[in-house]
């Protein structure tokens, strides 16, 4: 039977409609990338020239006066993302681990969707509660408080990805590790973990890096220092509150610094990503 | 391999605990950001002189100030707006209050065809903002400019999205020279605009002002100052015409220093004297009356002692007004006040 | 190797007895389930703790407006007045918008990566997508209004006077910030999570879905669009959740682009404000109690509202799960 002109036109119809339909996803596509060239761009064009040594390992000098830098606030960013990891991840995997390997029902579900409206709750709302918690009892800001507060925003990230991480790991692997003999505990810790040990590295790090953006958080915690700051207990700087503060401020000298700042900033988060992907690639094709 | 990750977090934590002392004393201060970059700058100057002094001031905003410093979670604050009574009352401890620089506020504006400064009566200021005066060519800002092509668009009016003691300054102006103001919106760091848009800190406002035709904006004249931007003359209460510059702030602020309180709170917007710029403020340190820790108190008087004779030199350099000499004066006599 | 290895008895978790109990303490499972049941408890330890704090310390708020609270269309810290509806409203518009703009444009680069492009190159864009969610938002603020602003206002703004001013949510001033405005800079915010999740998902669809498709004499486009995402749709809802989630609590960015006005207006180029915006720009200049209690109430307002949609989230994915269940 030869096709109608009819069907031949719905044919033609159709593969119109198929390549503007492709060509639309490759645009969409190509158009969401290049928005994140033009970001780099702009931070690059505006701040790169102000990358220079003084840059990382001087401290900020007043307004007028050149050869400022921002070396407390970089050695902040790092210091403050160590506690958030160190509050924040131990919690997020374990309890990743719970809902995927122990949890209940009814108490999985209340735990998923509290962790889900964690999730949603604004930064600067996390601000106010640590400050209230962590702040106001002892009377001083402090980067233990910066680091309670980027914690709390960690760990909701760190539970989903580590839970799903896990649950994709296949079963016959658990089972194999039982059959053997093990208990569930040394299944888990030996063999299930590793296996999904490069997908929950990758949701760790990207909690890290979203959270080592956050000025919010950090503004009622760990106020900011313009001088280096000694031990856990001092008000800290941080490379976010420095870009907020530079950039509103009337000076243009400060505005390149924030630019250069947000520059590193990025950068940082670019070279822990970058990481996270290679070590995931490594523990995959193992 | 988690061995070795728990023995260099543990070493690094542990790092992180020595705090080294030694005879350092370390200030937190917290509050405006108008008087940021003068303080950050005197900070700055002081510590080079006296090393084993820190002061770390936060701009935070005037009303986080007042905050922090009552929560006792900052040795000082800073503010565009004195404290008001019930704050006072609110406080565990006693505050004493410091002027330190003289500052001001000017109207901003971007009108197509109209390059020079601008005349502002007081009534037009405070029906732009009002809403009641809504084309540029209006008859009130026509009359004060004679001779100026003003054209008939709508006036888009900017003000502050976040609190700030400059809004504070700008509205206890208004208040001052409008019973209409004082009534509908009133003073404080935030009030309900009656019309306009909101643009964050100065350069949020300043970044309005510049891309939208036919806007005026309120801004630091040290901001307008440090970034060329063209604002116009407002009307003192001697009915002159006066372009805020470091001359009519200092003018404004001898004007009222006859009858300064022993407390330092006043407010010198709308100041008498033919050369006052009417929209000038002090900014305030808020220091508490009482210091227990002995190497705190002395760090603080030999500040303020320092800011009130050297540091004033600083001002004009970065576009802040010196203080009068009668306020001065009576400054360094109160610092004796602090125990 | 068989993966029918029966268990040899050592996995029995509920022998009952004493006996048993500490055979299974001795293995540590027990421990392990302990440990882990805490940690996840302390989720439920924070929310509620957080919780708590916001309720307590807006109940000079919640005492004086009461229900009123969500419907007073004022905010004056001059005279005591707060309400929360032009902020509900804000957050409403701007999050509608940004899903608006970022659920196409994410779901067909999420189709473009998964199903067209070579495996190579989609691993490269995926990550270079990724990425824009790593950009701190006070960068996203800045470049909000030095490049979004004036685009809105010069070429955006007018384009869509000139076809669509006819409706009223293209009518009005066009200031360059407003509700348009912020809602762009959010797409751009959230579209990584819906690009990065969707194809994640629709890579675990099964060939065989497309296979069947083409075998019966598909286009490429009808296959994907009829018989693989479909498959995807948990998956791809999941993913428009989360970018809601963002695009509620969004503060810094919001903030420099809306033009703050408390305004409930049909029209886009309106400016507005939002819970999150209003809360970053006055928390720390407000010194009244009642100032400061209302805008911890907004922000207790937000976290209900947040708890609404999540509700919202789980029921229709409950929904259509079982919409699918029926038919397979």
């Amino acid at each position: 039977m030869s096709p109608t002109s009819m069907e031949k036109a719905r044919l033609v119809w159709r593969k119109t409609v198929n390549v503007i339909m492709l060509s639309l996803t490759g645009l969409a596509a190509l158009g969401v990338v290049s928005i994140l060239f033009m970001i780099l761009g702009y931070l690059i064009y505006n701040g790169g020239h102000s990358l220079n040594w003084n840059f990382f390992t001087k401290l900020p000098t007043p307004v007028g006066e050149t050869g400022g830098g921002m070396a407390n606030a970089i050695v902040g960013s790092l210091k403050l993302l160590l506690l958030a990891a160190v509050f924040g991840l131990p919690v997020g995997l374990l309890t990743g681990v719970y809902l995927a390997e122990f949890g209940g029902k009814t108490f999985s579900f209340v735990v998923r969707y509290t962790n889900d409206l964690l999730n949603g709750v604004p930064s600067i709302v996390i601000g106010i509660f640590a400050y209230s918690l962590v702040v106001l009892p002892v009377k001083h800001f402090s980067a233990l408080a910066g680091g309670v507060a980027l914690a709390m925003m960690v760990i909701p990230v760190t539970v989903r990805s580590t839970e799903e991480f896990l649950k994709a790991v296949p079963n016959n692997m658990r089972e194999a590790a039982m059959a053997l003999g093990a208990s569930r505990w040394k299944t888990i810790a030996t063999v299930i973990l590793p296996a999904a040990s490069g997908g929950i590295l990758t949701g760790m790090l990207l909690a890290l890096a979203r959270v080592a953006g956050e000025t919010a958080p950090l503004l009622f915690t760990a106020f900011s220092n313009r001088y280096w700051s000694q031990g856990w207990l001092q008000p800290i700087a941080s490379l976010p509150v420095m870009i907020y503060t530079y950039a509103i401020a009337p000076y243009d000298d400060w505005h390149r610094q924030a630019w250069a700042a947000g520059l590193v900033l990025l950068t940082l988060v670019l070279l822990s990503n970058l990481g996270a992907r290679f070590i995931l690639a490594r523990t995959k094709s193992v | 391999m988690i061995k070795r990750i728990l023995l260099g977090v543990s070493l690094l934590l542990a790092l992180g605990v020595i705090a080294l002392a030694q005879g350092t004393v370390l200030l937190n201060g917290a509050g405006a950001t108008f008087p940021g970059p003068i303080y950050t700058k005197w900070f700055d100057v002081y510590h080079q002189a006296h090393p084993n002094v820190q002061i770390n001031y936060q701009a935070i905003g005037s009303g986080g100030g007042i905050r922090q410093l009552l929560a006792g979670t900052v040795d000082f604050g800073a503010s565009d707006g004195p404290m008001s009574d019930e704050q006072l009352a609110q406080a565990k401890f006693k505050v004493l209050h410091f002027p330190t620089v003289l500052g001001a506020v000017v109207p901003s504006y971007n009108v197509p065809g109209v390059t020079g400064e601008l005349n502002f009566t007081q009534y037009a200021l405070a029906g732009i903002y009002l809403g009641t005066i809504t084309k540029w060519n209006d008859p009130v800002i026509a009359k004060a400019n004679p001779g100026v092509n003003l054209p008939a668009n709508d006036i888009v009016v900017v003000h502050r999205s976040d609190g700030s003691g400059t809004s504070y300054i700008w509205t206890d102006f208004l208040s001052k020279v409008s019973t209409d103001w004082a009534s509908k919106v009133g003073k404080n760091t935030a009030v309900n605009w009656p019309v306009g848009l909101g643009g964050k800190g100065n350069e949020g406002v300043t970044g309005l002002v510049k891309q939208t035709p036919n806007s005026i904006g309120y801004i630091e004249l040290v901001y307008a100052a440090q970034n060329g931007i063209t604002f116009g003359k407002v009307q003192n209460a001697a009915g002159q015409y006066v372009k805020a510059d470091l001359a009519s702030v200092t003018a404004a602020a001898s004007g009222a220093s006859k009858d300064i309180p022993d407390d330092f709170r006043v407010s010198i917007t709308n100041a008498p004297g033919a050369q006052s710029y009417p929209i000038a403020s002090f900014t305030w340190l808020l220091i508490p009356a009482q210091i227990q820790d002995a190497a705190k108190r002395d760090a603080i008087k030999g500040f303020l002692k320092w800011m009130l004779t050297d540091g004033q030199g600083y001002n004009e350099g970065l576009t802040y007004a010196k203080l009068p000499k009668a306020v001065i004066d009576k400054e360094l006599k109160a610092i004796s006040l602090i125990q | 190797m068989s993966a029918t290895a029966t268990t040899f008895g050592h996995e029995a978790p509920h022998e009952a007895g004493p006996r048993a109990f500490v055979k299974r303490f001795r293995r540590g499972d027990e421990v392990a389930h302990l440990i882990t049941l805490v940690f996840a408890a302390s989720i439920l330890l924070i929310t509620s703790l957080l919780v708590w704090e916001l309720w307590r310390e807006s109940h000079l708020s919640r005492a004086k407006f009461g229900w009123m609270f969500f419907l007073t269309r004022v905010w004056d810290p001059v005279f005591d007045n707060y309400g929360a509806a032009p902020f509900i409203y804000g957050t409403l518009v701007t999050s509608a918008v940004a899903l608006l703009i970022a659920v196409p444009l994410g779901l067909a680069s999420a189709i473009f990566l998964s199903e067209l492009a070579p495996r190579k190159i989609s691993d490269i864009i995926s990550f270079l997508i990724d990425l824009l969610a790593a950009v701190p938002s006070v960068i996203y603020g800045l470049l909000g209004i030095f490049v979004v602003v004036p685009l809105m206002r010069n070429q955006i703004g007018p384009a869509l006077k000139a076809t669509l001013g006819f409706l009223p949510i293209f009518s009005g001033p066009n200031y360059g910030v407003g509700f348009l405005t912020a809602g762009i800079v959010l797409a751009i915010m959230v579209v990584p999570y819906i690009i990065s999740v969707s194809r994640e998902v629709l890579l675990t669809v099964p060939g065989d879905q497309r296979d069947a498709a083409l075998a019966l004499g598909a286009t490429r486009w009808e296959a994907t669009w009829k018989a693989v995402v479909p498959w995807a749709r948990t998956g791809i809802m999941g993913s428009v959740f989360l970018a809601l989630a963002r695009a509620l609590g969004e503060t810094m960015a919001v903030t420099m682009v809306i033009g703050n006005a408390p305004n409930i207006v049909a029209s886009l180029f309106s400016p507005g404000d939002t819970i999150a915006s209003t809360i970053a720009s006055q928390f720390t200049e407000a010194t009244g109690d009642l100032y400061l209690s209302a805008l911890i109430e907004l922000g207790l307002v937000l976290f209900l509202m947040t708890f609404i949609l999540n509700g919202l989230a789980r029921l229709l994915i409950v929904a259509t799960e079982r919409g699918r269940g029926k038919q397979s």
